[in-house]
This record gives C-alpha cells, structure tokens and sequence, in this order.
C-alpha cells in the first residue's frame, strides 16, 4: 500500500511494516525537546516521585527560552531548576538561553528527515520542515517519554496542501499560513498538514518552518515537508552529515490523502489575522484604518535571521511612527549575531526600534514587551487569543515580519507593498 | 460495569474554540494551582470557577482546548473537580493531556442541544449521555479501550506507577 510520509515515519518508529489510519501504536521516540516553560520544572517532580530516571540523556534536548532573561524570582527559580535538571540528567544538548529551542533546534542540525520527534511546546510542529515527525505534547506525556523513550500515537489522516507559484514583491510564507487559518480552518486534530509545490520548494529552510510552525494554529497534529536539497544543505550548514537515506522520506506516488487544496500564490495578498483569532484573517489593506501602539517582532515564528532581514528592508531609510513603537525580539542569538554583523540590526535601531533579548518575549504574554488595557499591537508572532500578550482587553494582529515593519512606520496598519 | 464510569452532574454550557490560555491564563503561570484555578475560564463565565461543583460536567462546541500545549489547562479543570468534558470537537493536545490526567472526554456532535445547568448523566465507555432534565438520551462514540485504562487508573502518572511497580 503506497503510504504517505508521515504513515512511514510512524511505521518505522513503531517496528512496522505498514501503519493504518485511525490505528493506535506505541513509537519509539528518536528526539525529545524539552523547554524551561513545561519541561524539567513539572517533569522532575514526577521522575522523583515516580523513582526512575531519564531513559535516554543523549535523544533529550533541553533549552531555556520562555523565562528568560528572568525578569522576576520565579522566572529566576524556574531557569534556575532547568539548569540542574541539565546537570542531574547529563543532557548534553542543553542550550541555555541561545534562543527559541524550536529556531535552535534546526540552527544546530538536530533534525534529520524521518525522525520520530516528540516537544513539550504546540509549535514543535515548527520541525516538521524537516521531513520528520515532530509534534507537540502536554508536560504530562513528555514525562512519559522521557520516564520510557515511547509514546502512544493514532495513526493520522494526511491533508495535502499544494501552493504553487511566484510570490508577489512582499508577499511571504506568513501569508500563507494565515490565509490557511481561515481556508482551513482551526479545527484540523489528529490529521497532518504535507505541504508542497513548487512556491514551497523554492523556500529556504526558515521560511519552511513558518508553514509547519502554523499547523499548530491549524489545529493539526502536526505539518510535514517532503526533504529535498535545501533541507540537506541547511543540515550540512549546522556542521551536521545528513543522514544517508534521507531523500528517501517522501510520500508514496498514489498515496491516499483525506484532501488535497491547491493554491495559486502569485494572487496571494499580505494577510493579517484580527484580534482574537488567528483565522480571522483578510488582506491586510482591509485593516488600514487600525492605528496601532505596538509594533512586535518575535517569535520562533517570526524573529528569525530571514525575518530580521525583511524588517530591515522596509525600515532602511525611514522611521517609526511618533506614538508606535516597535519591539524586535531576535528568535535566536544566531540570528542576532548574523544581524549584528551584516548591518540588519544597526538599520533597525536607526530607526528608533527598541532591541530585546532573544527568546519568547512578549509571545507568551511572559518577557518583556507586554500591552495595557485596549492598547493595540500588530505582531509577527503566530497566536492573537484573547489576553496572551498582556491585559485582557489588549487587541493583538498578527501580519509577516514585512506588514508589522511598514504598520511600526505608518503607525497603523499597512500593507508593506507600498514600502517596498 | 464499574461506577466509575458513569459521571453525573450539571453542565456548564461553553461556545466553540475555548482555548487553552482561557482556561490556564499566562497571568497565573507561575502562581500555584489553587491560585491559577480559581481563573480557569473567568474570561468566557467569571463564575465558573467559584460555582462548579465536583462531578459537573462542561459541554461545548468545536475545537475545545485550542492553543498552547499547557498542561494546567485540563489540571485546572481537573482542580476544579469537572467530571468529564462533552464537546463537538477537542484539540489534539488538550485531549491527550486531558486523558493523561484522567479526565473524560467524549465527542458530542449534539452538544449545542445542552441547556446551561441540566443534569447529565454520562456513561463514558459506552458513550450513553442522558439528560434528566429533558428526558432525551444520546448514544456517542466511548472512549477507546487502550485509552479507558489510563482514565481508569487515574492517568498517566498512576498508570506509570503501576508499571514500575511491576517491573521491580
Ligand atoms: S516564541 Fe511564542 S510560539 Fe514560539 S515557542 Fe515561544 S511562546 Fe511558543
């Protein structure tokens, strides 16, 4: 039976043959991410009182990126925690406060097309760009993983998106999966988004990630990119050999797939997302009247080294609006040396943004960054729920990197084509 | 049959996508659970948390559990005392940590036919609901058998105990 790629994954990490959908197997687990924000601190209580250690130091990845830098003592206690858990646990992959684990996952080469690969955060969907299954799980079940090295799968459906087409000068993978919030809805559980066509191929890697970092707000269980040179190039770039049958991860010519949607995007649009939803979605010239007090960019999602270049481009050569202001958050502290040194980052704080330290930031409503009452942000990250990036009447949009930069220097909001 | 199984209470009536931060509120995140539970939901019904009662059950629409991976999210409900969650649609996260902290979850196409504060009983392996205050029952799919014994033993952890425990 020709089988789509993510049956084949779950096939192999399950010792089978041949996976069906809807069947319900156990998989062994190749990598497991674990984060400050769910991971040591509610997992290392229950290894205690459970009495058993990790089952494998060398497949767990530990970063701290939600709390940090603390701004407080709890945060403090909490990185605090992290850091002995590292130590206690022997994890040698502990990246501490290098940046946002999903970015830093892949900046260091720690995916490989057809792992099984399970994180304690929703966006681990993000390394599904890499041709591998990687999904998010609640604390509770990272412990289980982390306690057996297994983890209990249903065998998910496969819904084929296919974008084929140029983009239009200022058009991005963020408008994508925008606009797929709202075609395809939130409501996508236990199936998985294989995105293609030849826009996606012509993708590098960190734009890629936008797309399966988004599944999540799809809903799905996870997002999934057939490997091709550009995924063994950025692997090879991390200092990492790819593994020998990589290629070899793809669908099966006539594999069964619950839908396949086609898309055109040399029609497509900036988008953005109204609060508090982020299928709420239109093109961005439908918002223009809406003056903004923030302008946020960050994010695993949206504060990469591609990401920092597109703000760049727009703010070259002019400022932000008096009364906005606009908060650059780097995803990692690769990126921000990168920026650093190519002169990104000078043309940002030329223009009067505030620079912030690497991490989630302001995202999760945790770091610096956050709104007052009613105050109105327009932000690169990929979630506007009610209350998330500070008070509860806050009202949050969501655009590409390129549409928060123009909107940070109209001081509202704009479809970034006329700056560019 | 044990009685485990079938849950009663009154249902506290919820619309669609009721996300997780609603529910845990990243305000809370580093207060504890007796502090972050008393929020759980104030945003969409600020007298959830204060009202419900041990055994009630939450009915909503599409999409329940939305959002962040954050576990404190069904924690919280569980806190509370919630019974069991009858919904159209369930986030994939919410209802794997829901199941890993014991708590029922059943998918009820009919949910919207629910009146806030009629009592239900629910029988969640064979996926009966009754409802005495209308005297109309509902048959649904139960939850499966593999995942039946995690809700049994009282989730993931005890389930984990029981394991290491054998093993010795
Ligand atoms: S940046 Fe935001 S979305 Fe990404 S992992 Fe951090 S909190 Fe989650």
């Amino acid at each position: 039976m020709p089988a789509t790629l993510v049956q084949k994954i779950i096939a192999r990490a399950a010792g089978k043959e041949a996976v069906r959908p809807g069947e319900i197997v156990t998989c062994q687990v190749d990598l497991a991410l674990l984060l400050d924000s769910g991971g040591p601190r509610r997992i290392w209580p229950r290894l205690k009182e459970l009495g058993v250690g990790v089952w494998d130091p060398d497949k767990i990845v530990l970063m701290t990126d939600h709390f940090v830098p603390a701004v407080d003592a709890q945060s403090a206690a909490i990185l605090k925690l992290t850091r002995e858990f590292a130590k206690e646990f022997r994890i040698k992959n502990f990246f501490d406060m290098q940046g946002i684990g999903h970015v830093v996952l892949m900046e260091q080469g720690l995916l490989q097309p057809g792992m099984f690969a399970c994180g304690g955060d929703s966006h681990s969907t993000n390394g599904g760009a890499f041709g591998c299954y990687m999904a998010g799980f609640g604390a509770i079940e990272m412990t289980g993983v982390v306690v057996t090295g297994e983890i209990w799968m249903q065998v998910p459906e496969t819904i084929r998106v296919n974008w084929d087409g140029k983009f239009p000068n200022g058009v991005v993978a963020k408008d994508i999966s925008l606009h797929l919030c709202r075609e395809l809805g939130m409501d996508n559980a236990f199936r998985v988004v294989e995105f293609g066509g030849n826009t996606i191929s012509n993708m590098d890697m960190m734009e890629r990630t936008v797309l399966t970092n988004m599944a999540a707000e799809l809903g799905a269980e996870t997002g999934l990119i057939e490997p091709d040179e550009i995924t063994l190039e950025s692997i090879r770039a991390a200092g990492v050999e790819p593994a020998v049958d990589a290629l070899e991860w793809c669908s099966d010519p006539g594999a069964h797939y619950l839908a396949t949607h086609e898309f055109n995007a040399s029609t497509l649009a900036p988008q953005v997302a109204a609060p508090h939803k982020p299928s709420n979605t239109g093109p961005a010239d439908d918002y223009c009247d809406v003056q903004i007090d923030q302008a946020y960019i960050g994010a695993c999602v949206g504060a990469k080294l591609s990401d920092l270049h597109m703000v760049a481009e727009v703010l070259k050569g002019r400022k932000v609006s008096k009364g906005t202001r606009l908060l650059v958050a780097p995803s990692s502290n690769k990126a921000m040396a990168v920026a650093a040194e190519d002169g990104t980052l000078a043309t940002i704080v030329a223009a009067g943004a505030t620079l912030l330290p690497t991490g989630c930031g302001a995202c999760a409503g945790l770091g610096a960054g956050i709104l007052a009452d009613d105050e109105v942000c327009i932000s690169s990250t990929n979630r506007n729920f009610q209350g998330r990036m500070g008070a509860n009447s806050s009202q949050v949009y969501l655009g590409s990197p390129y549409t928060v930069a123009a909107s940070a220097v109209a001081g509202r909001i704009t479809d970034p084509r006329d700056m560019l | 049959m044990s009685d485990s199984k079938i849950i009663h209470g009154s249902a506290w009536v919820f619309g669609d996508e009721i996300n997780t931060d609603t529910m845990a509120p990243g305000a809370y995140f580093k207060e504890p659970m007796e502090v972050m539970a008393q929020h759980c939901l104030e945003a969409v019904d600020p007298d959830f948390a204060a009202n419900v009662k041990a055994g009630d059950i939450v009915i909503a629409g599409n999409n329940f559990g939305v959002g962040s991976a954050r576990e404190q999210a069904p924690m919280a409900l569980v806190y509370l005392g919630v019974g069991a969650i009858l919904a159209e649609s369930f986030s994939r996260i919410f209802y794997r940590n829901a199941i890993n902290f014991g708590l029922p979850l059943l998918i009820f196409p009919q949910a919207k036919e629910i009146k806030a504060g009629q009592l239900l009983e629910v029988n969640v392996l064979e996926g009966v609901i009754a409802n005495a205050t209308t005297a109309k029952t509902y048959k649904v799919e139960g939850i499966p058998e593999h995942l039946m014994h995690m809700v049994d033993a009282g989730g993931l952890m005890p389930w984990l105990k029981e394991k290491y425990e054998q093993s010795e």
